[in-house]
């Protein structure tokens, strides 16, 4: 199971709102303290990995923001200037702004040539071993197979040229499972866990990259065994409840109020668990996180689930 | 002062009643659409008239909550039976329609081509069935688009419509106009020029000579072809772009920002809001989602859980002693104990994260016209009926 470290490059994907972002980071912080020079890339930048790591905004070209951990924010119209500068010499930097542009539009409407410049950019910093890892905060679940699937749509629309050789060798390394994988993230609850057991369909049928893990955040803890909820259960009858009302000397209504919902909650959510766990190819690791009660999310929440994740990966 | 009547109130009441579109947007994962169905299910059953309400991406569940088998793009009647079933009587009639990306481009091609040659020409195009299948910023266009097309051809009191989940929460606003921009572009004109004058032209040369490096004259003859076939629909393309625009601003229509109060959506949800209003459209409503229950916000509950805590196993003991001969589970006193400090500690786990979403939604620098705080609800919503409940909630 911990050899999804060992990669070269993660995909990171998610529905909205289950902490992608966060996975995604702690991911890269903790392969950064293990020793591995790591870049993380925000894809849709909102800029929430500065937040989770406390540093100063992410920009195109990468800042060591821990120890060994690098951190970019993806933007096309850099990439396409950095892919011209690398690949054609354009020996003007003037030339390569109106040309780049040009594309820059071209890419909003041309299919894939977007989706192609991300996963150029990143499959050329694993080529080019500048790093050990890279982990990739991409896109939700909804548009990631559109993101993965865009070498190989190109790769059969495009039959000669540059481009046609770089997705070449770009498919070698995205189907190889020793290299690259995808992390999917989502919470126990109905819909992401719907969503994540269609994306797992649609990542084996609609592109060459393999699931590596899911990862299941926000975990809310188990309460009580079976002896205690019973305890519980008792503790909740009115002549109980009033006695312990009496011994504390203020409201406790609410406490027990509270743990019925946490139970509830609990519960509900384990439902989808077991329909995750049955839905999931039984080869592809799931790794369990905590939900955090914090007051805040900050380097700290990040440090936490970084040393979540390092347990569940075993180390 | 006589009361207030409810109907004068700003609330979602009074704005399903008097707008003929409302748009739910917001952040992903914050139950966007669950809210828009919801939220159309009260105004059919409580306002009556044709209420629709068109899905992105709704959960298969969804969908048989609201008694269909498969909702397309084509528009399905909810049934009487499915209220019936969950014990409701509906006024109006409630209408799900599913946006179906793909067809609607198709429509539209079918709608805009001058003929229908070269309307079976771009259908079969390459480049076409990729652009409009897989590409993201289509996907908001094309759900913009079809609001309109259905706003147009009248035949509903009020559209409720979800928005599809973008990289960016804006960028169904801006579909339009970039389309818009697109077809009147000046690269879109390089592009369908015929080959032979674009080598004379020295402005494009640069452009083509590494275009065709990069991509082959092979496929850049394929993206001129497909432009030019394009560019028949030019003038029904931007005429129509620009009137979903108005359609957005326009008085009938309302914008529904939908969000919970964690930290990262919340944020996002409020940068949206900042936006509508910068640009003149209508913030009607704000729904908070999953919010926590007020009593984990309590002093005096939080005193309690302090003391359950702190004196854990005097209390186990003497609970144990008193209550344990009429309730044989409490007879063993260390478990009460262990009981009572999981408990007392899960309260204080909760209220952490409940004065904290109290303080971020007090903290919003927007002032929608209604705010509504939906509790945290123990089950999921998969029936007519819980559609109902969730609307009660935000119905005021």
């Amino acid at each position: 199971m911990n050899d999804l470290l060992d990669k070269k490059l993660l995909f990171v994907t998610g529905k909205g709102g289950v902490g992608k972002t966060s996975v995604a980071t702690s991911l890269a912080f903790l392969a950064a303290s293990r020793g591995q020079r790591v870049l993380l890339c925000e894809v849709d930048g909102k800029g929430d990995v500065a937040g989770l790591l406390e540093s100063p905004p992410t920009a195109f070209k990468e800042r060591e923001v821990s120890p060994g951990l690098f951190a970019m924010t993806m933007d096309t119209e850099e990439a396409m200037k950095e892919y011209l500068r690398l690949n054609l010499r354009v020996p003007f930097a003037g030339r390569i702004g109106p040309v780049a542009k040009a594309f820059d539009f071209l890419a909003s409407a041309a299919p894939g040539v977007r989706e192609i410049l991300v996963v150029g950019k990143l499959c050329y910093e694993v080529r080019e071993a500048h790093y050990d890892l890279v982990v990739v905060d991409a896109t939700a679940s909804g548009h990631i197979v559109g993101l993965l699937a865009a070498p190989q749509a190109v790769n059969s629309l495009v039959k000669v040229g540059l481009i046609r050789n770089q997705t070449d060798w770009m498919l070698e390394m995205l189907t190889d499972p020793a290299q690259t994988g995808l992390v999917a993230v989502c919470t126990p609850e109905e819909m992401p866990v719907t969503e994540t057991i269609e994306l797992a369909g649609r990542v084996r049928n609609e592109t060459t990259v393999n699931l590596a893990s899911v990862v299941v955040n926000r975990v809310l803890p188990e309460l009580f065994g079976t002896q205690e909820e019973e305890v519980f259960e008792t503790l909740t009858r009115p002549d109980v409840a009033a006695e312990l009302e009496l011994l504390v000397g203020s409201d406790t209504a609410p406490v027990l109020e509270a743990a019925r919902l946490a139970v509830t909650l609990r519960r509900t959510r384990s439902v989808h668990l077991d329909r995750l766990r049955e839905a999931i190819d039984p080869s592809v690791p799931l790794l369990y996180l905590p939900y955090l009660f914090t007051r805040s999310h900050g380097l700290r929440t990040t440090r936490q689930t970084a040393t979540s994740l390092g347990e569940e990966l075993g180390y | 002062m006589a009361p207030t009547e409810a109907s004068e109130r700003p609330s979602l009441e009074r704005l399903l009643a008097t707008r003929e579109i409302m748009v739910a947007c917001g952040p992903g994962g914050v139950g966007k659409t669950t809210t828009a169905a919801a939220a159309g299910v009260m105004a059919a059953v409580k306002h009556g008239g044709k209420v629709l309400v068109l899905t992105v991406d709704p959960a298969r569940r969804l969908a048989t909550a609201l008694g269909l088998t498969g909702i397309g793009n084509k528009e399905h009647r909810v049934p009487d039976e499915a209220f019936a079933e969950a014990g409701l009587k509906s006024r109006g009639e409630l209408w799900v329609a599913m946006l179906d990306t793909k067809q609607s481009w198709d429509d539209l091609i079918a709608r805009h081509a001058p003929d229908e040659a070269t309307r079976d020409e771009i259908l079969a195009n390459p480049l076409y069935q990729n652009i409009s299948g897989r590409f993201i910023q289509s996907h908001d266009y094309i759900a913009m688009e079809r609001l309109y097309e259905i706003h147009s051809e009248g035949r509903y009191d009020l559209i409720v419509v979800d928005t599809p989940p973008t990289r960016n929460a804006l960028d169904f606003l801006d579909a339009p106009e970039r389309m818009a921009d697109f077809f009147s572009s000046r690269l879109l004109r390089w592009l369908i020029m015929p080959y032979r004058s674009r080598l004379v032209n020295v402005a494009t040369k640069p452009f083509y000579q590494i275009a065709d490096r990069i991509l082959g004259t092979e496929f850049l003859g394929d993206i001129s072809e497909f432009f030019i076939l394009f560019q028949t629909m030019y003038d029904g393309f931007v005429e129509r772009s620009r009137a979903v625009g108005r359609l957005l601003a326009d008085r009938r229509t309302t914008f529904l920002v939908v969000s919970t109060l964690e930290s990262v959506p919340l944020r996002e949800a409020e940068f949206f809001a900042q936006e509508l209003t910068s640009r003149h459209l209508h913030l009607g409503a704000m729904v908070m989602n999953k919010v926590l229950p007020e009593y984990l916000r309590g002093s005096e509950a939080a005193d309690a859980a302090h003391t359950m805590a702190e004196q854990a196993g005097e209390l186990g003991g003497l609970l144990s002693e008193r209550m344990g001969p009429a309730h044989e589970p409490l007879r063993d006193s260390a478990q009460v104990t262990r009981v009572l400090k999981e408990i007392s500690a899960s309260f204080l786990n909760f209220q952490t994260v409940a004065l904290r979403e109290a303080e971020e939604r007090d903290e919003l620098s927007v002032a929608p016209e209604v705010m509504v705080s939906v509790p945290f609800f123990d089950t999921e919503i998969h029936d007519l009926g819980g559609l109902y409940r969730l609307g009660e909630q935000i119905w005021e």
